[in-house]
């Protein structure tokens, strides 16, 4: 089986030294990835690379197979940014309206929501639990239910990967949980999912593979493989679990 | 109201009024929720240095002013691209260029300095009709264009970076918007003039915002409240002998003030019960 996500040797730098660092990395089909990794290691960069929006200074990037230059399919892969819920004050936008932004990569002139994207749009929130608030202004919820509906956003379009980027921010303890829970059941129904996030604790139930990167790839594998790794790994991870 | 119409310069004043209040509001909408508002004043100092430098050698003001204005456009484009300076120093810097530019060209030649008030601060009655067409196709051109690309000028407002990922040509629609605001801010040099060409912009979308409602419905409110102030204050300015300018300003200005009171006493009446 083909990989949908792979790197090989993929180098990076913003300005003169590099801040990722020939990296090589494959997400396979019905992978959940937690892509974990301190401050400024580079996870951001990285899946901004994957997504095309920068580009490598060396290595090659490849999804669904495709050399990214050539590839166009952007409807396949849904993203949720980090920092995704720091929504203008005033932004003029329905629950709604923010959804359906999502349905542009596949749109056609004149971009008209037909009856079928409507039903989508209403599945995708009904997915996150936010369809009894699809004509409240964006700006009038509380940043965890921000947080799904931009979730919800990505899932318009039915995504095969879907890529996060710690998007658990600003969610409490409890939705946290239930949120991860509805990743892990995308991911039962055959999403693949690639999550950055420092809730490496919190995720074990649902992933089925970790990457540790710091510039470089520390380590790629089973969960069960990175607890047996070294202390080192240990250390990072009782890091991570103690931020909750 | 009937015999105001009987005039043919109030009818073309009515008629690019009109339209020319459209492209302003739709455009504004994006350029406010992008804070690239003043980008509007910004490209209308750029046109004073093409007014002047089309009086000079003859040309017609309009079609210096569109040339420059383009023309500086683009170099804030490529200023912003190539350095390291802020949007909003690359439109200073190129603005305030252009605008020496002509103070320089009128310092050199001095009959011209009447003529060019009339640009400054606007002229319905000096409105000529290859003027006219001109401006009112360039406009039109703008309006399809926002009609077309709307919803993606809406997700690069919200996300530029998911946007892009979406497959949105977010460069393009960029570079887009800052020539449409070049060619309306110059078509609405003779309603408004170069001094207040902005305002048509910032004041309807900043009206629209305060509404506070879904995205479609800021666009039509904006698009509303500026067409009405061009309406009404044509008429008024006319039958008082106001600056047509000045007044539209004036009614955008209370048109804002307005809803800004309506909210705030919606929301203290809220918090009451
Ligand atoms: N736009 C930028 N220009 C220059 N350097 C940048 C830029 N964005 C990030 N960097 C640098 O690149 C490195 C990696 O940043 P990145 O945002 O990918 O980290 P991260 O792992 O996502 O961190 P966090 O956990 O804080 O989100 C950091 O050293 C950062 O300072
Ligand atoms: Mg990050």
């Amino acid at each position: 089986m083909h990989s949908l996500i792979n790197l090989s040797s993929v180098s990076f730098s913003y300005t003169d030294s590099d801040v990722i660092k020939n990296i090589s990395f494959s997400v396979k089909k019905g992978d959940f990835v937690g892509l974990i990794g301190p401050n400024g290691s580079g996870k951001s960069t990285l899946l901004r690379i994957i997504l095309g929006i920068l580009t490598p200074r060396k290595g090659v990037v490849s999804l669904f197979g495709k050399e990214l230059k050539k590839f166009g399919e952007w409807e396949k892969i849904g993203y949720v940014p980090q920092k995704a819920t720091n929504i203008e004050k005033n932004f003029p936008a329905t629950v709604y309206e923010v959804v359906s932004m999502g349905l542009l990569s596949i749109q056609k002139f004149p971009k008209i929501i037909t009856k079928r994207e409507d039903s989508k749009i209403k599945e995708a929130l009904t997915s996150v639990s936010m369809e009894n608030f699809s004509q409240r202004r964006i700006t009038e919820l509380s940043s965890g239910q921000q947080q799904r509906v931009l979730i919800a956003k990505a899932l318009v379009v039915s995504p095969e990967i879907l890529i996060l980027d710690e998007p658990t921010t600003g969610v409490d303890q409890e939705n946290k949980e239930s949120f991860y829970n509805l990743l892990g059941k995308l991911n039962n129904k055959g999403m693949t999912i690639l999550l950055v996030s420092h809730d490496i604790g919190r995720i074990t139930k649902y992933v089925n593979k970790v990457a540790s990167i710091n510039q470089k790839i520390e380590f790629y594998g089973t969960y069960k493989e990175f607890c047996l790794k070294d202390a080192a790994y240990k250390k990072e991870y009782k890091l991570y679990s103690d931020k909750g | 109201m009937i015999e105001i119409l009987s005039y043919e310069f109030m009818q073309k004043a009515f008629i690019s009024g009109i339209v020319i209040a459209i492209a302003c509001s739709l455009l504004g909408v994006f350029l406010v929720l992008r804070k690239f508002s003043l980008i509007g004043d910004g490209i209308a100092h750029i046109s004073f240095g093409g007014v002047a430098t089309g009086l000079l050698f003859n040309i017609t003001p309009f079609i210096g002013a569109l040339l420059f204005g383009l023309i500086g456009s683009f170099g804030i484009i490529k200023l912003k691209e190539k350095s390291a300076v802020y949007s909003d120093t690359a439109i200073g810097i190129v603005s305030h260029v252009s605008l020496g530019i002509g103070i320089f060209i009128l310092s050199i030649a001095s009959g011209l300095n009447v003529d060019i008030l009339s640009y400054l601060f606007g002229s319905i009655l000096s409105i000529k009709t290859t003027e006219l067409l001109l401006s009112l196709s360039l406009a039109l051109l703008v309006i399809v264009f926002i009609i077309i690309y709307y919803k993606d000028l809406f997700y690069m407002s919200f996300d530029e970076e998911s946007a892009r990922v979406s497959g949105i040509k977010v460069n393009f629609l960029n570079s887009m918007l800052l020539i449409l605001t070049a060619v309306t801010i110059v078509c609405s040099m003779n309603i408004v003039g170069l001094m207040l060409a902005s305002s048509l912009i910032i004041l309807p979308a900043a009206s629209a915002l305060q509404i506070k409602t879904s995205f479609k419905k800021t666009l039509i409110y904006s698009v509303l409240i500026s067409v009405f102030s061009v309406i009404a204050g044509l008429i008024i300015a006319y039958n008082y002998d106001f600056a047509v300018s000045g007044t539209i300003v004036i009614l955008n200005a209370l048109f804002f003030l307005l809803i800004l009171l309506h909210s705030k006493i919606n929301n203290l009446s809220s918090n009451i019960k």
